[in-house]
């Protein structure tokens, strides 16, 4: 099935203070479509969780956001140090987040079961030391 | 009630009010990012500590009312810019987080 829409981002892992721009900028897009206001939380929530995880774990990436008839597709793809037990980093409150990050307010370990809570399906596809894949759907 | 209506309360501060007429459903308190993130609801006050950049997203992405910066935090010139461009608006207050709740507990 081919998409209706697409939107690509490059997310600058360097660039802390503008990291949440390509979620931002999809919550707009989202509004101009006229997506019902939960619907647009939702892929906006899980977006910059990912977005965010990118920036801080794997030195950016991109993403891409794909829209279907009956489904909203988030792609976040970087080429980062990938994770090693994916069971473990999906549990609340693990997080590997350094001090300088944490004192910025992240590293709860709550990105990715927020993620997982906002979404109707998600999957991560990761080798350490190549990159990790998460593809999110939430339904329309 | 509206962000104005809070906001002429003589205990809390405009920094900035892009969005005055926004609807305040409730209030949520906290400091991690993404905690904040998954569980406050749409139209929410957010009372929190945390003043960096990352707040600006936070508060646009969970689509809370008005973040209100509790015992006089104080925020960046150019933090504030951008949240005026975001359509964030921004309380501040002499209270800690307690009280704040408290006070707009008794007002909605
Ligand atoms: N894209 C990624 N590349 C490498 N590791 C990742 C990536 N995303 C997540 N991780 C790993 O999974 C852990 C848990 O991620 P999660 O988003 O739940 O929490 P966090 O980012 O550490 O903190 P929070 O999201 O609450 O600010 C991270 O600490 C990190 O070790
Ligand atoms: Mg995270």
């Amino acid at each position: 099935m081919s998409e209706l829409l697409n939107f690509h981002f490059d997310v600058d892992g360097n660039d802390f203070t503008s990291a949440g721009q390509a979620s931002i900028q999809i919550k707009k897009n989202l509004r101009r479509l006229g997506l019902d206001p939960e619907t647009i939380r939702r892929v906006s929530i899980a977006m910059y969780e990912g977005e965010i995880n990118m920036v801080i774990h794997a030195h950016g990436g991109e993403a891409d956001v794909n829209i279907y008839e009956n489904y909203i597709e988030i792609i976040l793809k970087d080429n980062g140090p990938g994770i090693k037990n994916i069971e473990q980093a999906m549990q609340e409150g693990f997080s590997t987040a350094p001090d300088q990050i944490r004192s910025l307010g992240f590293g709860a370990g709550m990105g990715l079961p927020n993620m997982k809570r906002y979404t109707d399906y998600m999957k991560i596809e990761s080798e350490v030391g190549k990159g990790t894949t998460v593809t999110m759907r939430v339904d329309i | 009630m509206t962000v104005y209506e809070l906001s002429q309360n003589s205990q809390f501060n405009v920094l900035c009010l892009p969005e005055p007429e926004r609807e305040i459903s409730g209030v949520y308190i906290g400091d991690l990012l993404s905690w904040v993130m998954g569980r406050a609801q749409g139209d929410n006050v957010w009372i929190t500590i945390m003043s960096n950049i990352n707040v600006i997203a936070v508060a646009s992405l969970s689509d809370v009312s008005c973040v209100l910066l509790a015992e006089d935090v104080t925020l960046e010139e150019n933090i504030l810019k951008t949240a005026i461009e975001k359509g964030i608006n921004i309380l501040s207050t002499p209270l800690a987080a307690y009280e704040t709740a408290i006070k707009i507990s008794g007002m909605i």
